[in-house]
């Protein structure tokens, strides 16, 4: 075998969607250098697929807005259970974290004024999404690679040589630690099959989501968790996994689109959902805590369009969990479509021509992908995986993984900021504010702490277990026992949950581990996606047990973790986290207390809301200090 | 080796794997032009049979020497007649080159001839026979950058060619308040060549398209969303305004030669 | 409704490759994606081929399909005749890597070599105005993915390899375009350097690259021919470069 390609840098970031750019903006303009390595080409991460906006109260359609009424509208979606501190950053650094983004050229909508323009969302209070058209999503991958390139051509202006680099379709196996500190980390070229180590004392892990671990999600492919099981296996934690967004409305039909968004916005535009005998189900499935908000009959919801103050909302636009428990149970019951979907329908309700102009993605993905024109038709609809509120567990200010010197996490992959529950276009205000301040953890830490050199036996051992595949003949395939796990997951985890099937998951998720062990690969090491899936579906097991587990141990109904056999939210589980961590065998789930909120940030709300959530005690208590 | 064969690239033998009737289009266009510029040369030394009182041909118009009738002749005949070894010129010969060269710089011809005449590319993803490529950077083609000289004489011929379309309303008499068949090919002519000009990317670009903020430019903004609407259709009109001054031509001619009678609706 | 599907695929590295015969199953209302990652998982799983969203967002799964550049994500199997033959190579303008991947690097250079962004020095976070109908025209070029088929189809480069080093390509100057309107940019000398150092004069507007964009911007229309006349405006017109000697209006409008 020939050398070893082998780099050194002050900070690795593994992922190059909004979170990982931003932190690497942060650290390379404090003068660090730094590796960028990502598993597509650069620019292609699953951030451009976001397409509504981005959440920040900067209040230029609404001047009431401000930090503490987003903080209040994220804690509510959450169902109280995000790490206060983190909503509290969030809340406080949007605005900032987008003006910087159109300093460095980005172009969002505007007012009259020539502001940036805010769009409603659900559970907004006011309008607070920045956005363009519906591709936010991209404009922030853009910008920042754009923001990138500009920091490379100073550095080669300045130094003659690059101190941020990028390094595109690139896996990282593995986080590799030397006396307990992060040291670098370990991948191979997907391109070449060569191996490579990056000698680094900060590594930030901005890997996003874990979609693909289930069978209908909106996630791409490289949704597949890695950043989760790279920070287990490293001995992080990771918070609260049970919490999946199911989103309402993702295509069904044809099956190769399936899981593909649907955005809201369809429904903000007026969609209405109806079942196979044409009802209307949704005023069926209004809980009580709505009831004084949304609209019971259709004469109510319709006329909402037209004077939203005097009429309550139409009950389509319920917080997502609602509707996506709705749709399923309807589906459930028989009343759905021969595809196991509903109809969402805009075209009885408004013209061809403003259906084209406000929703022309939509337009398109359906008369392109689907051969729907829903100008004409109904869409046919279906909850599909599309968030993890869980992930690494972290500190909120600087985003270092609790328990591993040298690691941070930012983004979807770390955990505490959304709670239960994520609310539309907090995620990537999310990748921004702690994209940035992962930035900064690594920027003080790599200032305070020595760079350790990997040793010899590390690389050896990471080596090994790249090779492994190569070296076994008719063993298992990954495609198929991806596939096993998929069904798994979607049938035993997935939006209505109970404790036999989630029992009867683990036993199989565990028996796939077993199985994976004897993976083989056909073909050589030159760009062999079945190679590169045996990786990916190793972290996919990590992250399926994980959840599982914590589904099974979380024994009440919120957010995005609904339990048939405990149907309702219980006010002493909201105190309560559950931390996987990794043992090297199985992932273990124990229970930690939630941070509890400061009474600066108690205040903020009417206890008689808080009444909802909090225990008497909590609130009689009233905050933490 | 260049291009789809160069040493680095997939090996596969075909210039394209189009499986689509690809060569239409370009021969189409080939086709249509060669057609037109037949018919134009024919009728440009012919140098007959373009006036029949109130119709004048659209390649003779204005008509500038002396080989014209002088009720003909718009601007008059500053040229007097010009002949070279014994042989009058054709007065069309005098002005054909405006419009010739608009349409030759035309950013939608040259799309047009570049691929058919040219075969650069013939096709899209149909590799071109060409060894070596410079484009539009040496000259003659720098030249094309001339375009919006071309697009500014245009304008004088539409406005004379618009003179015309309202002269035929008038009688073989010359007394006004008359209107034939001859009058309408006329004003369809006229009007497609309005709507060809602008259409064009220079019109577009000195419209408003150069301004950086529009937001200043109210007035010159409205104008410029509505020469980009034109500009959208520009293919169609270079099209049907070729052929309408063909047509218009063909018409003059038969009414002048005594094929036919220009009717007379009133 | 499943049927029998005959592809050819290429396979093969820079050293040598060929058309492959397959049989694959389709089923309605797939794309070609689909029926390649069919291969992979049952026939060839080895197979190289790039995607990512497989919605038409993120511009990963260029190819060639039936010799014309498209997304296989976005190219409906059913588009194609009953019985007829769907072949499928590697973009045709760039090195090929192995099977379906080829490499783009070539792309990611030209990027470095466009000036970035450069807004007001005295402009702070927050304080930026723009109107709407002055963000619009640079907001079309912001939609592109950067699938590169535009940069695949334009015969400059596709056709001339030695053009390379000297054209940016259709992606880049809707890249220029972009930022010579923005409405803050304040670099004056974008028309200049498009003609003498991007190579937009190398361009004969013959829109293949529209024709391709899965995004539907007409780069030839709304970028490429507007910069071509602003070029003219600067280095080619002396009416007007005589014009901006005395008003000194380069930079007003």
């Amino acid at each position: 075998m020939s050398e070893l390609e082998r780099h050194k840098f002050d900070v690795v970031v593994i992922g190059a969607g909004g979170a990982g750019l931003r932190a690497a903006v942060e650290a390379r303009e404090a003068g660090l250098s730094v590796a960028i390595i990502c598993k597509s080409l650069f620019g292609k991460a699953h951030t451009v697929m976001a397409e509504g906006g981005a959440a920040a109260s900067m209040g230029n359609v609404n001047s009431g807005d401000n930090w503490m009424v987003h903080f209040r509208d994220t804690m509510r979606g959450g169902k109280f259970l995000n790490h206060y501190r983190m909503a509290e950053l969030h809340a406080k650094e949007s605005p900032d974290r987008i003006y910087e983004l159109e300093m460095w050229g980005a172009l969002f909508d505007r007012t009259k004024e020539g502001k940036i323009s805010q769009r409603n969302f659900g559970g907004h209070e006011y309008p607070r999404l920045a956005h363009v058209g519906d591709r936010t999503g991209l404009e922030l991958i853009r910008t920042m690679q754009q923001k990138i390139v500009a920091l490379q051509q100073n550095d080669m202006k300045t130094f003659g040589k690059l101190w941020i680099e990028v390094f595109a379709e690139l896996t990282v196996t593995e986080i590799l630690k030397e006396d307990g500190k992060v040291a670098g980390v370990y991948g191979y070229w997907r391109e070449s099959g060569s191996e490579v180590l990056f000698e680094a004392p900060a590594v930030i892990i901005a890997t996003g989501g874990v979609g693909k671990t289930f069978k209908i999600t909106s996630n791409s492919w490289e949704g597949t968790g890695d950043g989760h099981a790279l920070a287990l296996k490293a001995g992080a934690n990771l918070v609260d996994m049970e919490f999946l967004q199911f989103h309402p409305t993702g295509m069904v039909w044809p099956p190769s689109v399936r899981g593909i968004l649907v955005t809201e916005s369809v429904r903000g535009e007026g969609g209405i959902l109806t079942n196979i005998k044409g009802e209307r189900f949704m005023f069926k499935y209004i809980p009580d805590v709505f009831k004084d908000k949304y609209a019971d009959n259709e004469a109510e919801a319709d006329r909402w369009y037209l004077d939203q103050d005097k009429n309550r909302r139409p009950p389509e636009l319920l917080p997502r969990d609602e509707v996506a428990r709705a749709i399923n149970t309807e589906v459930k019951a028989g009343r759905g479509t021969e595809h196991g979907g509903v109809f969402l329908d805009v075209s009885k309700r408004i013209s061809a021509e403003i259906i084209k102009k406000r929703l022309p993605s939509m337009w398109h993905q359906f008369y392109e992908l689907a051969g729907v024109d829903i100008t004409k038709e109904p869409m046919e609809v279906g909850p599909t995986c599309h968030y993890v509120m869980g992930g690494v567990e972290v500190v909120p200010e600087t985003a270092a993984a609790v328990g591993v010197d040298g690691l941070f996490a930012a983004g979807e992959v770390a955990g505490g900021m959304h709670g239960s529950n994520r609310l539309g276009g907090n995620s990537l205000s999310d990748l921004l504010v702690f994209g940035r301040r992962a930035g900064i953890g690594a920027i003080e830490y790599v200032r305070a702490n020595e760079a350790k050199s990997v040793s010899d036996s590390s690389i050896k051992a990471a080596s090994q277990r790249i090779e492994a595949p190569f070296t076994r003949t008719g063993g298992e395939n990954a495609y198929s026992l991806h596939a096993e796990l998929q069904e798994i997951t979607h049938n035993l985890v997935g939006i209505i949950r109970t404790k036999s099937e989630l029992v009867e998951a683990i036993e199989k998720i565990a028996d796939i581990r077993t199985r994976s062990a004897n993976i083989s690969v056909t073909g050589g090491r030159k760009f062999n996606p079945g190679f590169h899936l045996a990786f990916d579906l190793d972290n996919m097991l990590l992250v399926a047990e994980s959840t599982a587990k914590c589904a099974v141990g979380r024994e009440e109904s919120r957010g995005g973790h609904t339990r048939d056999d405990f149907p309702g939210m219980d006010n002493k589980w909201r105190q309560v986290n559950q931390i996987s961590s990794f043992d090297g065998q199985k992932v273990n789930v124990r229970k930690q207390a939630l941070p509890s909120i400061p009474k600066e940030l108690f205040d903020l709300f009417d206890v008689h809301e808080l009444e909802k959530y909090m225990t008497a005690e909590e609130i009689a208590k009233g905050g933490s200090n | 080796m260049s291009g789809v064969f160069s040493p680095s690239r997939a090996k596969i033998a075909v210039r394209t794997l189009r499986t689509d009737r690809w060569w239409l289009q370009p021969a189409i266009t080939v086709a249509v032009l060669v057609s037109f510029i037949i018919y134009a040369t024919i009728r440009a030394f012919e140098a007959k049979f373009y006036f029949a009182e109130p119709l004048i041909s659209p390649f003779y118009s204005p008509c500038l020497t002396s080989a014209c009738p002088t009720n003909g002749s718009l601007l008059g005949q500053p040229f007097g007649t010009i002949a070279i070894f014994g042989m009058v010129i054709s007065p069309a010969l005098f002005i054909l080159i405006f419009p010739l060269g608009f349409r030759m710089t035309c950013y939608y011809y040259r799309k047009a001839y570049y691929r058919s005449f040219w075969q650069s590319p013939p096709a899209c993803a149909v590799a071109e026979p060409h060894k070596t490529y410079t484009g539009e950077t040496r000259a003659p083609l720098i030249l094309q950058n001339g375009h919006r000289w071309f697009f500014f004489a245009g304008l004088i011929f539409n406005v004379l060619l618009s003179i015309d379309a309202v002269l035929a309303f008038r009688n073989a008499e010359g007394q006004w308040g008359h209107m034939s068949i001859g009058t309408l090919v006329l004003l369809t002519n006229a009007t497609l060549l309005w709507l060809y000009s602008a259409s064009c990317h220079t019109c577009r670009h000195t419209i408003g398209g150069r301004l950086k903020h529009f937001s200043q430019h109210p007035l010159r903004y409205k104008l410029w969303t509505w020469v980009s609407v034109l500009n959208h259709k520009h293919p169609t009109f270079a099209w049907i305004s070729l052929f309408g001054v063909a047509l218009t031509d063909v018409y003059v001619r038969a009414v002048s030669s005594g094929s036919i009678s220009n009717l007379y609706f009133f | 409704m499943a049927r029998k599907l005959n592809m050819r695929i290429w396979r093969g590295d820079s050293v040598d490759g060929a058309l492959q015969d397959v049989q694959v199953e389709a089923n309605e209302g797939e794309v070609v994606l689909d029926v390649i990652h069919r291969v992979q998982a049952t026939q060839m799983g080895d197979l190289a081929v790039r995607w990512n969203c497989k919605a038409g967002k993120c511009g990963s799964c260029s190819m060639e399909i039936n010799g014309k550049p498209r997304l296989a994500c976005m190219t409906q199997v059913a588009s194609y005749g009953e019985e007829e033959t769907i072949t499928v190579t590697p973009l045709r303008a760039f090195p090929v890597i192995k099977d379906l991947v080829t490499d783009v690097s070539f792309n990611y250079k030209k990027a470095m070599e466009i000036p970035a962004y450069a807004p007001p020095s005295d402009l702070k976070p927050g304080e930026a105005r723009m109107q709407q109908v002055d963000v619009e025209r640079s907001q079309e070029f912001r939609k592109c993915i950067e699938c590169f088929l535009c940069q695949d189809t334009c015969h400059v480069i596709r056709d001339h390899e030695e053009n390379k080093k000297s054209f940016a390509g259709p992606r880049f100057f809707i890249r220029i375009a972009e930022l010579d309107m923005h409405p803050l940019d304040t670099l004056r000398n974008r028309k200049q350097t498009a003609q003498e150092e991007h190579g937009l004069g190398m361009c004969n507007i013959t829109k293949c690259c529209t024709e391709v964009c899965p995004e539907h911007i007409r780069i030839t229309d709304n970028a490429i021919i507007p910069m071509k006349e602003r070029v003219v405006d600067v280095k080619y017109d002396p009416v007007r470069w005589l014009g901006s000697k005395i008003r000194k209006r380069e930079g007003i409008v």
